[in-house]
């Protein structure tokens, strides 16, 4: 039992103070019938040394590629040693929520600092302290825009993300949303679609960069939503901005995406954290909490989480959100991230995404491999024809040690010879020589 | 500063903490004094819309404070004729002057009988000892 | 202390980002960003002194007693964090072929293997990231499940206690139920008579947990399993509190269909400051078809995530879930294997022994033995010397120790919800009593020094009514309204009290 200090002599005084005989006397509001007599089967107790031999052993069975191109939503950016290094340290790590600003102040200051950096990149004037993923943060944006137009029907790109899609629709059917999508066209969205879709509608949502890497005409299709009277909103790439304009600079009302991006490791899916950012006017109707600045009554600058009244634990049955527990030590490694990076970094990780990516693009196409959308801009990935079915395609490329990229069969009809294919600045141009040799043999 | 404890001879109340003041075919409405004590200094007012309808009972907004949400409940049924603007501007004039530059809505009645199933002041200041 | 934007200098530069020697596709003029983000712009070492710096104005765990009643802040074993950062789980992709992932997805099953023992029932989805979202889940599947018998319509409301946590409420709603509301009794059940008048066949569903948030097993939940299922509703257990109860009474046994657990309670998950958590669920075989997609599923000795679930409620969270948190918890029941029973026994001993020590100097509204929490009240000494609960919790900042939940339960005035946990040891449950009881003290002989605590903190009590007011949520740059401080900074102080 390494993680209590119960002594024998401990507990004899404490059962004696308490005026009890045993522990199980402890129990005897317990009634019978739903009393546990016999012992959990469950497996048997590991001391440290053996419970790291199994967790290792556990790790070996993963196998990890060599090479990847694997993208499709979360992606194999760097994350520097300090991110880890200001994740370990004890009182961020096993902080609870700051509802105590006085003992908070590091956690607070910090969200603080995040809520800026996401406005920053955003253009937005209010950011929340992080939700869950990129896929739920796109259906709080849904449920915004609900309540501030009074509309319950939402749409959607084909381009943006499956599983935000898949998301949205399962939270629609709670929150009584009509999910309406809008098809792309040879890799990108007509505005014109968008323009007739939008009419009653409460929100427009698309993705810039889109799933398949494509650029939108992402000012255009903000407008087209507009016009409807509905509210744009985008799902951006944190990592894109530093070149890509800001979603608050060309008319949309909230930015959403996931941050996994920025500052943490892929851990085959989680936990990362989803970033929402808003315009000014959309702020008591935003989930999840919320950092402020204040002073205290000696005029110290300090931070408090503040319009506390939208959150559950005060508004409960007509709160904005049930969300408590949120990704607040991810956001805080974007954070650091961020930190790191500041904009001519961010700036050039857009564009040695975009260099590479290109020359990605070349090399396949010199081995007489076919993009699937080869006239459209694109960010940090790309969709390219193999020929033969992908997934025989990636099967065959691992057992030369790289992973080709993302099936897009899995989720678009028609698309069964067609791989995702994204390029980080962590790939070189010898690894892609040897991806373009994988896919073209 | 917030106003010290009072419930004025004239008024009317229900039983969820609101004032009425009878005007003609008119009424003022807004909180008591125990009302804003227990939610604490406000920091937000959400009216209703100029011209749209209140019941008696209903919600017809919200105040809030740091820690608390608070409906609030229509005394009387009528139209909203207006909405203080003092105290969307600064919510905390209602912790100062409940019942004066605190007031809330303004509202035409639609039922003037309503009034009979009011508090008057005495019954008031028994709901508040039982609170 | 300064921002990090007001430590910034331009030009300064935290880490270098690789540049190929190849041109630069044009990114369309219309797309392109106008004006860069105003990132910060520091050196590596003062990134790091910075962050550094904040962590020492915070309180963790790991730096002293955190007694939040329905959190359950026990210790966050570091084994757990080596295991969570082995490569093979750190930078395994999500979308990796099921063949690349079978230790990855034997992790999973094992967890849900011990998820299903330990609650008493069936089928497991990891994929809430959190209990809320669990709730919301649950909530889901209920409607499926009615829907797919075609009561979908007709059972319209889910019933909750006076004492519920403010998620559950606010779960009924985004899942599109109405709200009933039962009281507690004098002995701090459910009001069984309220109940039963109250559930028929439009009923969905309990949200429940037990013990509930007075920290009391509820004596009567057999009757209430009757009447839930007696009516044909379903049953949620909210798993805030199963600290108490591992391997002593399932809620499975009690008669819960669906059970959310929360990782980063039980099953020490680390809070992070806020997050992040793992609300996974666990349900009874007649509501296994809709469970989130993927389901991990088994063939002999191999493991794959199932996605051809025609009756799935379809996914609330990407991918599986988060999975960083199942490796955590995963091996923390492995530490415990069977102990985990210990494990609530003493977590039940703790609360019992603050109890009985703290039971006479403030107020008690339920006169029973406790689970793993309970409730005191500051009623008295709000009445007596006016000092709130607020204060005692502010005070209890200066002796070193995190205050415990206050003002909740709503049906406890001044409440005051203590949860020690397994995790500490009797000299510190010692300190904090003697705490509790010179606060009490000190409110009847020197009230202002409670009044006006915290004494030793980077701040004092701060203006959340000007935070509400004027929501200032951004750092504005040069029009800032609060600048840096000007003058030097406070000494630091030391974290721990006396």
């Amino acid at each position: 039992m390494s993680y209590i200090s119960l002594t024998d002599a401990d507990r004899e005084q404490m059962l004696a103070a308490i005026g009890v005989a045993s522990i199980d006397e402890l129990f005897r509001d317990v009634p019978p019938g739903v009393h546990f007599e016999r012992e959990l089967d469950v497996p048997p107790a590991l001391a440290e040394a053996e419970l790291s031999r199994h967790l290792e052993r556990l790790a070996a069975k993963n196998v990890l590629d060599g090479v990847s191109f694997l993208g499709a939503g979360m992606y194999d950016h760097y994350v520097p040693a300090v991110v880890d290094a200001v994740l370990q340290r004890g009182e961020f790590l096993t902080a609870y929520t700051p509802y105590q600003p006085e003992l908070s102040q590091g956690v607070l200051q910090a969200i603080f600092e995040y809520q800026t950096a996401i406005c920053e990149l955003t253009g937005m004037d209010v950011s929340n302290a992080s939700g869950y993923d990129g896929t739920t943060v796109t259906a709080d944006a849904c449920f915004v825009a609900k309540a501030e137009t009074g509309r319950d029907r939402i749409v959607i790109t084909e381009a943006t993300n499956p599983q935000v899609r898949q998301v949205v629709k399962t939270y629609a059917r709670g929150f009584g949303l009509e999910i309406v999508e809008v098809r792309h066209d040879d890799g990108i969205t007509d505005p014109e679609l968008v323009r007739e879709a939008a009419a009653g509608a409460a929100a427009v949502v698309f993705q810039q960069p889109n799933f398949f890497g494509c650029l939108e005409s992402a000012p255009e299709l903000a407008a087209a939503a507009l016009e409807g009277g509905a509210l744009p909103v985008a799902h951006v790439d944190l990592l894109s901005l530093g070149v890509l304009e800001a979603p608050g600079n060309y008319g949309c009302a909230i930015a959403v995406g996931e941050g996994q991006a920025a500052g943490n490791f892929v851990s085959y899916g989680g936990p990362h954290y989803g970033f929402l950012a808003a315009r000014e006017s959309l702020i008591r109707r935003l989930p999840g909490r919320i950092v402020g600045e204040t002073v205290d009554a000696a005029g110290e600058r300090g931070y408090v989480l503040t319009l506390q009244t939208r959150e559950q634990h005060i508004r409960r049955e007509k709160a904005t959100s049930n969300i408590t527990t949120n990704q607040t030590l991810l956001a805080l490694a974007g954070l650091v991230y961020l930190s790191l990076l500041g904009p001519q970094g961010l700036r050039e990780i857009g564009e040695t995404c975009m260099a590479l990516a290109q020359y990605a693009k070349d090399a396949l196409e010199a081995r007489g491999l076919e993009l699937l959308f080869p006239d459209k801009p694109t960010f940090k990935e790309f969709a390219v024809r193999v020929g033969r079915s992908g997934r025989d395609a990636i099967r065959e490329a691992r057992e030369r040690g790289v992973n080709p990229g993302y099936p897009l069969g899995r989720d678009y009809p028609g698309l069964d010879d067609a791989l995702l294919v994204a390029v980080t600045e962590k790939r070189t141009t010898d690894e892609i020589d040897k991806l373009a040799e994988a896919l073209a043999a | 500063m917030p106003a010290s404890e009072s419930y004025p001879e004239e008024l009317l109340y229900n039983a969820e903490h609101d004032w009425a003041r009878i005007e003609g075919d008119e009424a003022v409405l807004g909180i008591t004094w125990y009302a804003a004590d227990s939610l604490g200094e406000l920091v937000h007012f959400e009216p209703p819309q100029v011209g749209s309808t209140v019941e008696q009972g209903g919600s017809y907004g919200e105040v809030e404070s740091v820690k608390a949400v608070s409906d609030l409940v229509s005394p009387l049924s009528g139209e909203v004729l207006a909405v203080n603007p003092r105290v969307a501007d600064a919510p905390e004039t209602v912790n100062e002057d409940p019942y004066g530059e605190g007031w809330l809505i303004r509202i035409r009645l639609t039922n003037a009988a309503e009034r009979e199933s009011l508090l008057d002041v005495d019954a008031y200041r028994g709901v508040v000892a039982e609170s | 202390m300064k921002l990090i934007y007001e430590k910034s200098q331009s030009g300064r530069r935290g880490i270098e980002v690789p540049r190929p020697q190849l041109p630069v596709p044009a990114v369309p003029e219309a797309l392109a960003r106008a004006r860069p983000p105003r990132l910060p712009e520091l050196a590596e070492p003062e990134v790091l002194r910075h962050f550094t710096e904040l962590s020492t104005r915070n309180f963790g765990v790991d730096t002293g007693f955190y007694p939040l009643g329905s959190c359950t802040m026990k210790y966050n074993p570091r084994v757990n964090e080596r295991a969570a950062a082995l490569p093979g789980f750190r930078d395994l992709h999500p979308l990796t072929e099921d063949d690349a992932a079978q230790g990855a997805l034997a992790l999973e099953w094992e967890l849900q293997e011990i998820l299903r023992e330990v609650t008493g029932l069936d089928a497991v989805s990891l994929q809430p990231a959190a209990g809320s979202q669990g709730e919301f889940t649950g909530l889901l599947l209920m409607r499926a499940y009615f829907d797919d018998r075609g009561e979908g319509d007709l059972r319209r409301r889910i019933v909750i206690p006076d004492t519920a946590h403010g998620t559950n409420p606010a779960s009924v709603t985004m899942a599109g139920y109405e709200l009933t509301k039962v009281s507690t009794d004098a002995r701090g059940n459910v009001d069984v008579d309220e109940l039963r008048a109250k559930v028929d066949g439009q009923t969905a569903g309990l949200m429940l947990t037990n013990p509930s948030t007075l920290g009391l097993f509820d004596e009567n939940i057999e009757e209430i399993r009757e009447i839930f299922h007696g009516a044909g509703a379903l049953m949620y257990y909210d798993g805030a509190n199963l600290n108490a109860v591992c391997g002593i009474s399932r809620p499975g046994d009690m008669g819960f269909d669906i059970v959310h657990i929360n990782l980063h309670k039980t099953f020490s998950q680390p809070h992070g400051g806020g997050g992040p958590g793992g609300g996974p669920i666990a349900v009874r075989e007649t509501l296994a078809p809709y469970l989130p997609v993927p389901v991990v599923a088994r063939d002999g000795d191999r493991f794959r995530l199932d996605h051809d679930r025609p009756k799935s409620i379809g996914k609330v969270r990407g991918f599986s879930g988060p999975f960083g948190v199942f490796v955590r918890s995963y091996a923390f029941m492995r530490a415990w294997g069977p102990g985990l029973r210990q494990m609530s026994e003493v977590a039940v001993l703790n609360a019992n022994y603050l109890l009985a020590r703290l039971r006479h100097a403030y107020d008690l509204p339920f006169d029973r033995l406790c689970m793993h929490e309970f409730v005191l009240s500051a009623r008295s000494l709000k009445r007596d010397y006016g000092i709130t609960a607020l204060d005692v919790a502010k005070r209890l900042m200066d002796f070193g120790f995190h205050p415990p939940t206050v003002y909740f339960p709503l049906v406890v005035p001044e409440a005051l919800m203590i949860e020690p946990t397994e995790t500490e040891a009797k000299e510190t449950l010692d300190a904090f009593v003697d705490a509790m009881l010179r606060i009490a003290r000190e409110a009847r002989d020197e009230p202002e020094t409670v009044r006006s605590a915290p004494h030793g903190r980077p701040v004092g009590r701060l203006d959340e009514v000007r935070a509400a007011r004027h929501p200032v949520v951004r750092y504005g740059f040069d029009e800032h309204e609060q600048q840096a401080p000007a003058r030097e900074p406070r000494q630091l102080e030391a974290q721990k009290g006396a």
